[in-house]
């Protein structure tokens, strides 16, 4: 997620460059006469001139340079133009004949210097110089180690310095020290030297074409002190710089209590990993040293953060304390454990180092990631794997005992497969469930090891794993097939106790059934109650329903009344029969569906749609519900319950049909905090809450985000569906479409196998000799029959 | 299935309920001419004709088993001569997984009835043979296998008819004269002509089916015994301790089962022998091409050992007949033989089959066996097919098909090839979600017996849906037959296809390989393509291989080149659950297979409570519905 707005940003920066190329052709010198360039300079404005006489060449390599120039200077608003002296004209600029050959910097109409061209060798001795002259006042030009010393300990506890050497002015590096002190000029203190003696002298090792530190000044109180220091590692260039800078900039070290692979600094956006050291509430203090420590250590390589495993919402592996993550797209978030703070440091730089020597190190790097166990099911199941679960509240079954339990007794048997991780999480999920139904139900909680009994499993038509059958009454078993997880399964068990559809036999029950006094228990449960209303003479859609209420046992109540009296019920709610009643609990509502020649599919169907809310609040549990809706998702985000103004709002756009090709929902952060991971992903940080996004999921993935200065008015958010409509707004993000791609590469057996087959083409040669030999006794032997025999 | 299994029994009424059941039986020309009509006759009733007939009843098919003897597996009432089975009889492994329990069971045949196990019938590692004629009486009887006993089938001959299922039916002859004719022909008959080589002298020779197996008769005697396999060793086991020496004559290498995995090689419940000869006991190995030889006997009525080519030299008298030793005074069988016993194997019997059957020997390795395709048709003629230690060309010295714990697998292979052939029932398959592919795969190469056993010759298929989101699973497909998998099974293969094969290491094992090593187990995932001991290797191809791809694959692959391939690392215990050393580098390999993510996730990161989803996790996550629905 952070790396695809890295990606954007390299975009960015690549769509610069185009530009620069782009326009450099087109942005050409200006040729101007003298008094026509005096006319064009602007106070305050930087201009660059070149005089030469109107008769000399149209071309030098001078002018090539200077052409090449034109567009950056222009980017820092720098003009440049090249005049023409006539030769009648006398400016003083035009000069003698000798001078012919001079550059001139202007602000205003003020000279600020002036350059032979043979100083302006090249676009970049033109650029730095250019903005070594204007910035004279930002950029320190210092010669010896007390300058240096000077500078350092006026800025203490005021700024911080960014110290470059270069090994000459107007070298390439020396243009990127000046572009960078443009930008920054005004926040960090720049200076330069070029003096190889004083980079010496405050201990740099290795001296190359130009170096980069960042001296820490501002938070030194202690005049005595020295400001720390940071080598930029890369080489001398603008973007470098830029990155090197921002990360200098970042906090030092964060606290973070969320999901590592959820976290998001600027590091990520840069390209650096992240190296999260594991903390807990006992040892926070030092931990927090450690992780200071590790954190100056890896300045400008990596970002540092201190996890705080109590108050962490995911599970991290026990023995983990350092959590690395690297910077590349999907890459899996890795979990150590390190007891030396040296190897946090060696494993980034180890890591910066395979980036650089990728083909070198690509094996010997590639398999302790690949054995890094990366399913999360798979990583809780084993370690969790030495925890003892109550097994015995669950009655295990053999292939003796199976069959006479499920007659026995009401069972409801879990097949799984010990080898299974989803079946040993499930089971977990199961043992809790019968913690919970302990001495309350009358169904016998039972399990099978399919590793064990396979055959019994194949038998009961379970070839995959987990499976949850309820056995009762001798009838066919109904498969469960909701989430796997404690409170699905206890709703599936829960509504399985009334027989679907319950026999209602008077008005009064039936008007019980409706108020959900009946099946107080189980209302909670199933948010809504279904009766069917039918004349006793019909048979076909009685059948029908009843069918359709077994398909729907588990999931929903209902009921079906079909006495005499039937018309006291529909037309007390308006219903022509055969209908259909569906009590509303949560409303208190009881609407009729008429379904007269609904077959049992329809009325399944009909009883799932009503099942649906107009605007539910989305889970993590009913989401699957409404993305089977295949629209688009209008999703109104909230940071607690909702407003109820927005709901009316959405509900009269839903009412006036406005919302038909989405599905209206929304989300409440409180509840699911996942939810703060989408945010994350859509916006790239939390936006401001409420917020309404539409996010079409299936086809396209792009996100729209309705205007957070808007009010969320009906007015507003119609206004915005329909310029959504017509195609006016342009998408915040769009999902990728292929996400679920393979984490992490397989071994490959092949090559591995082409490679062992070429190298050694036969690689048990001797032994092959050795049955070359044999062979050759053997031909020996027929060709001498007398000799044969001797040899024994 | 009961009522037509039943109407075999009764009769015409059942013909009649027959025919109008199955649709494909409407071929059959009316019952009242010619001879008795049968869609299947299977000729033996030893363990591979009882496995069939019980594969052909359970699918409820017009069948007959002929047999000779009075009862079924007539061949054990007298063989092993020494009554001990060398097949392993292991009664209990640790695990309660029937399926499992199979791999190290290599006697029962494969029913629905727990009952019929073999460990029912025996308490010893190494049974006797007893037990094995009284578990396939059994077998048939608790069964109701349709056997017609005391029925010798002298006589096969080919009748062209357009209208039969092969355009040809069988028609079998028995020694009563009586014709019987059949749509499909499984010879199921083993190998029951004792091998003979001809030489000078070889009239001297007592052979392994008649020698007298009590060791007092061999008391203080010099015994030269002929031949290099089970049997040999076998017979030398039984006398080797009231024998002067015993000498073994053979003309390869002895190739010790332990050392080529293969279980026809010398077992070592018989190698008594190998130890005794290297612990300097006067017993001992030789060899030579016994076609070679000549014996002849001495004045004193021993054996004395000679070449043909002295023999050839001139019609002498026995005395003047030129030895060895006159030569070559040193010379290793100088000695005289009491007794010169032949246990060379056995051959197919060819003899009752007609010339148009085209039922030819001339296997790759050996002339014993009927030359048949990979999935056990005869190549000569269509709807002929060869079943148990006569099938054993296929896998000869590779895998276990000439034993009942092999072809008991081959036998249901066949019988899956032809329901889809004549009753147009597709090979079974089970159909999963993408998600389920680890787990299908982890499951089988975790209990399959079929594949462990006939490693190399069946091997599990997965056939991909498109966009590979669903997959079909079939077993124990004979993995020679791969290219024409369409035609045989009734499943369509478009989009690409896994195999599961189970493999020894290339260059691990054979007769002179020395199979212990040191380091000779590989514990590294990443070396796991290098392990020797028996493990799972699973084939990725994009499309289905042609049968020229089949033929010519190179020389020591087990199936044509891949697109990708993954060794799951050996195991000691053979149980390859571990979830990082097995399943992580199997789900990596399947991922990146199909270019797909197969993890599962809980549902939202914030439950704790081990909730694994099935579902989209959420809307940031555009994840298909990769799981169970």
């Amino acid at each position: 997620m952070m790396s695809s707005s890295f990606n954007i940003y390299r975009v960015g920066i690549s769509f610069v460059m185009m530009c620069i190329f782009y326009k450099s052709a087109v942005d050409s010198l200006s040729e101007l006469s003298p008094q026509k360039y005096f006319s064009t300079l602007q106070p305050g404005k930087a201009s660059l001139a070149y005089f030469c006489q109107a008769d000399s060449p149209r071309t030098s390599i001078f002018l090539e340079e200077l052409n090449e120039a034109v567009k950056p200077l222009q980017d820092f608003g720098i003009s440049v133009a090249k005049v023409n002296c006539v030769k009648e004209e006398t400016s003083r600029y035009c000069g003698k004949e000798k001078d012919l050959m001079k550059v001139y910097l202007f602000r205003g109409n003020i000279l600020l210097r002036e350059f032979p061209t043979d100083t302006l060798f090249d676009v970049n001795a033109i650029i730095a110089h250019v903005l070594f002259a204007l910035l004279f006042n930002e950029v320190k030009y210092i010669t010896t180690l007390e300058d240096l010393q000077n500078i350092e300990n006026s800025l203490k506890g005021k700024a911080n310095i960014a110290f470059s050497y270069v090994r000459a002015i107007g070298t390439p590096e020396h243009r990127a020290v000046m572009e960078a002190a443009f930008v920054y000029g005004t926040t960090y203190q720049f200076v330069l030297t070029t003096e190889i003696a004083l980079l010496e002298s405050i201990g740099t090792e290795a001296i190359e074409n130009a170096h980069f530190y960042f001296f820490h000044c501002k938070q030194v109180l202690d005049l005595t002190q020295q400001c720390r220091r940071t080598l930029m590692e890369q080489p001398l260039a603008t973007l470098n710089i830029h990155r090197f800078i921002k990360t200098m900039e970042a906090p030092l070290l964060t606290e973070v209590a969320e999901d590592p692979q959820q976290v998001s600094t600027v590091h990520l956006q840069l390209g650096l990993p992240l190296v999260f050291i594991v903390s807990q509430q006992a040892t926070h203090e030092a931990d927090r040293r450690t992780a200071e420590w590790v954190a100056w250590r890896l300045l400008g390589k990596a970002g540092v953060l201190l996890l705080l495993r109590d108050s962490l919402e995911v599970d991290i592996p026990q023995h983990a304390n350092v959590v690395f993550r690297r910077a590349e797209e999907g890459a899996p978030v890795e979990f150590l454990v390190l007891h030396d703070t040296e190897l946090i440091i060696s494993r980034v730089e180890g890591n910066t180092h395979i980036e650089e020597m990728q083909e070198d190190e690509d094996e010997d790097m590639q398999s302790p990631d690949m054995d890094i166990q990366d399913d999360e099911v798979a990583e809780t199941v084993y370690r969790h794997r030495k925890t003892q679960l109550p097994l015995e509240l669950t009655v295990e079954l053999t292939e003796e005992t199976f069959n006479a339990t499920v007659v026995a007794s009401d069972s409801i048997v879990l097949f799984y497969a010990g080898w299974q991780a989803v079946s040993m999480a499930f089971l977990q999920s199961y043992i809790d469930l019968a913690i919970k139904l302990k001495g309350t139900s009358t169904l016998l909680l039972t399990r099978v090891n399919c590793a064990d009994w396979s055959d019994l499993c194949t038998k009961q038509n379970v070839t995959e794993f987990p499976v949850v059958k309820m056995y009762k009454e001798g009838k066919h078993p109904v498969s469960y097939a909701g989430m796997l997880g404690t409170e699905d399964l206890l709703k599936f068990i829960l509504l399985n106790r009334i027989s679907c559809p319950v026999n209602i036999t008077s008005v009064q029950e039936a008007e019980e059934y409706l108020s959900g006094e009946l099946y107080k228990d189980l209302v909670p449960y199933s948010s809504v109650s279904v009766l069917g209303l039918f004349s006793p003479n019909m048979t076909i859609a009685k059948e029908d329903f009843t069918k359709a209420g077994n398909y729907l046992r588990g999931f929903v109540i209902t009921g079906i009344y079909s006495e005499e009296d039937v018309l006291i019920l529909s037309n007390k709610y308006g219903a022509t029969l055969p209908a259909l009643l569906l009590a509303r609990h949560k409303e208190g509502k009881v609407e009729s569906i008429p379904f007269a020649n609904s077959r049992v599919q329809d009325i399944v169907q009909i009883v799932t749609n009503a099942l649906l809310e107009t605007f539910p609040e989305i889970t993590v549990e009913n989401l699957p519900v409404y993305l089977r809706l295949q629209k688009p998702l209008l999703i109104l985000f909230s940071d607690g319950s909702i407003n109820p103004q927005y709901t009316k709002a959405i509900l009269t756009l839903v009412k006036e049909k406005h919302l038909d090709s989405l599905t209206p929902c929304w989300l409440n952060l409180k509840n699911t905090p996942a939810g703060r991971g989408i945010l994350q992903t859509y916006f790239n940080a939390l936006p401001p809450l409420p917020l309404i996004v539409v996010v079409n999921l299936h086809s396209g993935g792009q996100v729209f985000a309705f205007p957070s200065e808007q009010a969320i008015t009906e007015q507003n958010l119609l206004l915005w569906l329909k310029k959504l409509e017509a195609g006016l707004e342009s998408p915040i993000t769009i999902l990728p479409a292929q996400e679920w791609k393979p984490p992490l590469p397989a071994y490959d057996f092949l090559s591995m196998m082409d490679a062992a087959a070429s190298q050694h083409p036969t690689r048990k040669e001797p032994e092959c000799t050795k049955e070359t030999n044999m062979q050759k006794n053997d031909k020996q032997q027929h060709e001498d029959k007398r000799s044969l025999l001797l040899f024994f | 299935m009961s009522l037509l299994a039943a109407a075999g029994l009764w009769g015409p009424p059942g013909l009649l309920l027959t025919f109008a059941l199955h649709p494909a039986l409407c071929l059959r020309p009316a019952p009242t001419s010619g001879p008795p009509h049968r869609d299947y006759c299977v000729l033996g009733a030893g363990p591979a004709g009882l496995q069939m007939a019980y594969f052909l009843q359970r699918a409820g098919r017009d069948y007959a088993v002929f047999e000779r003897a009075p009862r079924p597996g007539s061949f054990f009432t007298r063989y092993p001569r020494h009554r001990k089975l060398i097949s392993i009889n292991k009664r209990h492994t640790g695990k309660a997984n029937a399926e499992f329990n199979l791999r190290h069971d290599w006697n029962s045949l494969l029913s629905h009835d727990p009952r019929l196990l073999f460990r029912h019938y025996s308490s010893a590692y190494f049974p006797d043979a007893g037990d094995m004629v009284r578990y396939l009486d059994d077998f048939a009887d608790r069964l109701g296998l349709h056997v017609l006993y005391n029925t010798t089938i002298a006589h096969v001959t080919l009748n062209k008819d357009r209208q039969a299922w092969n355009g040809h039916y069988f028609l079998l002859t028995d020694q009563m004269g009586h014709a019987h004719r059949c749509s499909v022909l499984l010879v199921a008959t083993g190998l029951s002509v004792p091998n003979q080589v001809d030489f000078p002298g070889s009239e001297y020779t007592e052979g392994y089916e008649s020698v007298s197996v009590d060791p007092k008769d061999f008391e203080g005697q010099n015994v030269l015994i002929l031949g290099r396999g089970n049997s040999a060793f076998e017979t030398a086991e039984n006398i080797l301790g009231v024998t002067n020496f015993i000498h073994m004559l053979s003309r390869s290498r002895v190739r010790l089962s332990w050392a080529t995995h293969y279980v026809g090689d010398l077992r070592a419940i018989n190698n008594g022998l190998l130890d005794t000869y290297q612990l300097k006991s006067l017993d001992g190995l030789l060899e030579s091409d016994l076609t070679d030889l000549a014996i002849v006997k001495d004045r004193e009525g021993k054996f004395r050992v000679t070449l043909k080519f002295f023999l050839e030299e001139g019609n002498q008298s026995t005395d003047a007949i030129t030895l060895p030793q006159d030569d070559n005074d040193n010379f290793a069988m100088r000695v005289a033989y009491d007794r010169v016993i032949r246990c060379l194997g056995w051959n197919f019997d060819f003899s009752i089959f007609d010339k148009s059957l085209r039922l030819s020997s001339g296997g790759e390795f050996s002339k014993k066996y009927p030359l048949v395709k990979a999935s056990y048709e005869s190549k000569g003629s269509r709807g002929l097919f060869v079943l148990g230690t006569a099938s054993h060309s296929v896998d000869y010295r590779k895998s276990a098909g000439g034993f009942i714990h092999g072809f008991r697998y081959t036998a249901r292979a066949v019988h899956r090839l032809l329901e889809h052939r004549h009753h147009g029932v597709a090979w079974p398959s089970t159909e999963h979600p993408v998600s389920q592919l680890t787990s299908s795969i982890v499951r089988r190469i975790n209990e399959a017996s079929g594949l462990y056993q006939m490693f190399g010759v069946l091997a599990d298929v997965v056939l991909l849906k498109e966009n590979a989101t669903a997959f079909e699973y079939l077993e124990e497909l004979p993995v020679q037959m791969l290219a024409q998998l369409e035609t045989i099974t009734g499943r369509r293969a478009r989009h690409g296809l896994f195999v599961i094969n189970m493999e020894y290491g290339r260059n691990f094992s054979g007769p002179d390989k020395d199979v212990f090593f040191h380091d000779r187990s590989v514990g590294h995932t990443e070396d796991a393509w290098q392990s020797n001991f028996l493990h799972p290797v699973i084939y990725y191809y994009r499309h289905l291989p042609t049968e020229q791809e089949v033929r010519f694959r190179p020389a020591d692959w087990a199936l044509p080149r891949p697109t990708a391939i993954h060794h799951i690392v050996e195991d000691f215990l053979t149980d390859w659950t571990a979830p990082v050393g097995h399943i992580l580098p199997l789900r990596r390999f399947l991922e990146n297979c199909l270019d797909t993510d197969l993890r599962s996730f809980y549902a939202g990161h914030t439950d704790l409570d081990l909730t694994p989803t099935t579902v989209p996790v959420f809307p940031a996550i555009s994840r298909p519905p990769m799981g169970k629905a």
